[in-house]
């Protein structure tokens, strides 16, 4: 089966923030591979200046990468440009964390919603309104909503305004960078169900970001860790959760503030800052953090290197970038 | 400690209306605990911060009684309460850089939130805020006291604001959202912190939060508010492991970490109630799965096991709470 | 919208005038008033402003000359009444083409940063730095004096400020969440430059715009005081300044009359300015 979405040592940097003669570049990309099958959800956990947001941009066609290549359905999209990027772009879609600020605040709701579809030309504009209401009445908005401004709705409704223009073009990927981030609790179970529905009814792939490892565990059918530009760890999502096995991972899960009264925290999962992005460590990038470490951490790359048993077709195999926990293999 | 006696706040709107923010509020906060107030967007979690702070917004309206060390801070002059303010009680806010003047070096302003309060010789207040921030884990603190703001990173910037609200010995901390900002392996760490120093120190935390993974983490006790009440409250271990009010209950069940399987995530139907003009009765009743006919009057609040209570009407056969009126 | 706006234009406008806040709709009627003057000056002046009288010269405002008679006799009231219009042709030139200027400019150095912004950017700064007046006189000099020439000047001036402003406005539009949309939605970065991003960073620079049509006044008059704008015979509200000082002791009101209007101007400019920064630019982008 070949996946729907194939990316391959992707690299971003960018200039740092500031002036000078010689400046410093972010490292938000350091070589990452990742592969999100037709109808599945590949949830992205990482923290501040992980490169998780980057990676979704370039998948997105909005970061040109440095090096590497997403391939879409079979389409090398980097270095795509004109008609051939909207093509792709009919297919991707973005839903993103803000849902005011990801709504024009002078337009109504319907002509968010149709945004695409005039972007495409769709049909004639009574079918574009026709599909508007569709559209509304899928993410659970009534038709009346197509005229309402983002400042009259609340956040959960705005979201699904959000996703209602995502779904207008008939997206094969949709990616979602924090898309239930901003949203109370009982809002964010809803905005998850909708999304877990919309999948199951129209077979919609997600690309799934997310800093919240509890929202990530609940929708995922894959994960992957990102640390510092890299993926550290990658698996089925009930591998990951119930054998991680890179140190950060562990140290990330227990990390997590569990709503349970006997997960007290007890002691500090892992001390010490993430480093900036500007001057990463050199070797393993998690070595300075990590409990585990050992000498050569600070020289040798780790690649990702499959774990356990080889996994049945169509199984994401368990893959972990750390030689410590991991000795190699003949 | 800290005692909210039916705590009112009532802010004004346009078109002369009035927002009733919190609606008759108790709550206490003892010495060396860590309480845990719990709610969503709009409830009245941090306007009832504000009125322990003395920091309202103009024209609000308050009544009741917010005693600490059992004196009555409601009869205070703005001059009075600046003086209470960072000396018996302090805040730490959401947003450490907000809460930072970025030109000014960091010791600098630890060592002046001492002074303010305290007739105390600069070395002197030096050396008190060095030691505030090698308490707080800034490592190296003697050489970074002179660095400014921007030159920490996020985590860091809230150990110096931690720092400086401790700096006093202040009887209680306010917490408002204290590691939302932050990535979540140093907000265990910052969490950790807080609760080794309230522990050391005996000062009490309200710790403001819609996190309900963070309570269970490091809060003794929780205090659950919908539309501007406090529907129930208790201890941490009761509270999780039974939740006796139905929106407690909803707001646990629609935790996605609750749910390690796929499949729907149960949900709060409807909208928050309009607080210009609240439903008569129980707040919730409109979304509550569990509504019934006396749900139109307010139900009583009552006592639960381990001095917890909860306001439902599920519950009245438990003995009710005498209330205590100023 | 501008579909549905056409056939209510009139009721569009009237909306436009009542979402102002109150100071700044007297500001708005007051430049309505005077542009309505203007228009109509042939009918509203009871004089031709250049017939010389010299029964009337320094003559006393009374019923037939309201605003009383300069040194050639000439009607005061009817050359202010033109002067307004040389003026105000003047103001609005001016802004419009800086403001027609700074937008692309402005809007293409915010959305895509880089090395477009510094290409753009710099010059402009530079510009920004020279005095004003210098700038003005130094075109003027190379050109020779003239209305057009000195509106051109204006324009030079506010050029930087206005591109200025739009830059910032929309360097906060350009990471707004639904303009990375519109791009992902499949159009172009020029379709969302105008889609999202001109609309939404507008109101800054109207802001500025309206601040400093009022100044403009008085740049435009500093400069026909000088001799350097309008040339005589044709009034405008600098020229008659120059002129009334010379007769200041003997008749105020050859300079009171058009000193006034000056100031009416501005004050109306500036009503409108702060009311509509009040509605657009709630962050005080505009200076």
């Amino acid at each position: 089966m070949t996946a729907l979405l194939d990316v391959r040592g992707l690299v971003v940097t960018f200039p740092a923030p500031g002036s000078g003669l010689r400046r410093k570049r972010v490292h938000a990309l350091s070589g990452v591979d990742l592969s999100l099958q037709r109808g599945h959800t590949h949830g992205l956990v990482g923290e501040s200046g992980s490169g998780k947001s980057t990676l979704a941009r370039c998948v997105l066609g909005l970061q040109r990468p440095d090096d590497g290549s997403v391939v879409f359905d079979g389409t090398e999209i980097v270095g795509l440009r004109g008609s051939a990027l909207r093509d792709i772009r009919r297919r991707i879609q973005p839903v993103f964390q803000d849902p005011l600020g990801s709504l024009d605040p002078r337009w109504t709701v319907g002509r968010s919603v149709r945004e695409s579809l005039d972007a495409f030309g769709v049909g004639s504009p009574a079918d574009r309104e026709r599909r508007v209401r569709e559209l509304l009445d899928l993410v659970g908005l009534s038709p009346d909503h197509a005229d309402r401004h983002p400042v009259q709705l609340s956040g959960g409704q705005r979201q699904r305004v959000g996703i209602a223009a995502a779904l207008a073009s008939g997206p094969d990927l949709i990616v979602a960078d924090e898309p239930v981030s901003a949203l109370d609790v009982s809002v964010q179970a809803q905005i998850l169900n909708l999304m877990a529905r919309l999948q199951r009814d129209l077979g919609v792939a997600f690309l799934f970001v997310s800093h919240d490892l509890s929202v990530v565990e609940h929708v995922s059918s894959e994960v992957s860790v990102m640390y510092l530009g890299k993926i550290v760890e990658t698996a089925d999502r009930a591998d990951l959760f119930a054998d991680p096995v890179h140190p950060y991972t562990r140290a990330l899960l227990d990390a997590v503030p569990i709503p349970e009264p006997d997960a007290r925290l007890v002691h500090v999962p892992l001390s010490g800052d993430i480093p900036s992005p500007i001057d990463p460590p050199s070797g393993c990038r998690f070595h300075p953090r990590c409990p585990l470490r050992v000498d050569s951490c600070s020289r040798e790359h780790p690649v990702l290197t499959p774990v356990g048993t080889l996994d049945s077709a169509g199984h994401t195999p368990h893959r972990v970038a750390c030689p410590v926990v991991l000795p190699a293999r003949p | 400690m800290l005692q909210i006696n039916d705590v009112r706040v009532r802010i004004p709107v346009a078109g002369g209306r009035w927002v009733e923010a919190v609606d008759g509020v108790t709550l206490a906060v003892g010495s060396g605990e860590i309480v845990g107030l719990v709610g969503e967007s709009g409830c009245g979690k941090s306007t009832l911060g504000g009125a322990v702070m003395g920091l309202l917004p103009g024209g609000a309206q308050l009544s009741g009684q917010v005693l600490l060390d059992g004196r009555d801070l409601g009869g205070l002059t703005a001059e009075e309460y600046r003086r209470v303010r960072g000396n018996d009680i302090a805040l730490v806010s959401q947003d450490p850089s907000a809460s930072l003047d970025p030109t000014f070096a960091v010791g600098a302003q630890v060592a002046e939130a001492i002074r303010n309060h305290r007739d105390i010789g600069r070395r002197e207040a030096r050396e008190r805020a060095v030691e505030l921030l090698r308490a707080v884990g800034i490592p190296d603190p003697g050489a970074r006291y002179s660095d400014p703001p921007h030159r920490f990173s996020g985590g860091m910037k809230q150990r110096v604001v931690i720092a400086a609200a401790l700096a006093n010995d202040p009887s209680v901390l306010i917490a408002d959202e204290p590691t939302t900002a932050l990535d979540v392996t140093i907000q265990a760490q910052i969490l950790h912190l807080l609760r080794d120093l309230t522990v050391r120190t005996g000062t009490g935390v309200l710790m403001i939060t819609h996190d309900l993974g963070v309570v269970a983490q490091v809060c003794d006790r929780i205090a659950v508010m919908y539309a501007g009440q406090v529907v129930e409250q208790g201890t941490v271990r009761d509270v999780f492991a039974d939740p006796l009010h139905p929106y407690t209950r909803a707001l646990l069940d629609s935790q996605p970490a609750a749910h390690h399987r796929s499949g729907d995530l149960p949900v709060i139907l409807g909208q928050v109630p309009d607080l210009t003009d609240p439903p008569a009765g129980c707040r919730f009743a409109a979304r509550c799965a569990r509504v019934h006919d006396r749900c139109t009057t307010a139900p009583p609040v009552v006592e639960t096991r381990g001095g917890g209570r909860v306001a439902c009407w599920l519950h009245d056969a438990l003995p009710p709470v005498a209330q205590e009126v100023s | 919208m501008t579909a549905k706006s056409t056939p209510a234009g009139g009721t569009a406008v009237v909306r436009a005038f009542f979402w102002l806040p109150r100071s700044a709709r007297a500001g708005a009627l007051i430049l309505v008033v005077l542009v309505i003057v203007t228009l109509l000056a042939p009918l509203i002046a009871p004089h031709d402003p250049n017939a010389i009288d010299p029964t009337h010269v320094l003559a006393a405002p009374d019923l037939g000359h309201p605003f009383g008679a300069d040194a050639l006799g000439r009607d005061v009231f009817s050359r202010t009444v033109y002067a307004l219009r040389t003026s105000l042709a003047i103001v609005f030139a001016s802004v419009a083409v800086a403001s027609l200027a700074a937008l692309p400019l402005g809007t293409a150095a915010g959305y895509f940063g880089g090395w477009v912004d510094q290409v753009i950017s710099r010059p402009l700064d530079m510009l920004l730095v020279l005095p004003a007046l210098l700038l003005a006189i130094t075109l003027i000099a190379i050109v020779g004096p003239g209305s057009i020439v000195a509106a051109l000047a204006i324009a030079l001036i506010y050029l930087p400020i206005l591109a200025r402003v739009q830059r910032a406005a929309s360097l906060v539009v350009a990471h707004a969440g639904f303009v990375e949309g519109g791009r992902a939605r499949g159009w172009s970065s020029l379709a969302v430059l105008r889609r999202h991003v001109v609309p939404n960073a507008l109101g800054p620079l109207l802001v500025q715009a309206a601040i400093l049509a009022g100044f403009a006044v008085q740049i435009e008059a500093s400069l026909s005081f000088l001799g350097l704008g309008t040339q005589p015979p044709t009034p405008s509200l600098g020229l008659m300044l120059s002129e009334g000082r010379d007769v200041l002791t003997q008749a105020p009101w050859v300079e009171i009359f058009p000193g006034l209007a000056i100031a009416v101007i501005v004050l109306a400019f500036n009503l409108l300015g702060d009311g509509l920064r009040h509605r657009l630019d709630p962050q005080g982008m505009a200076s």
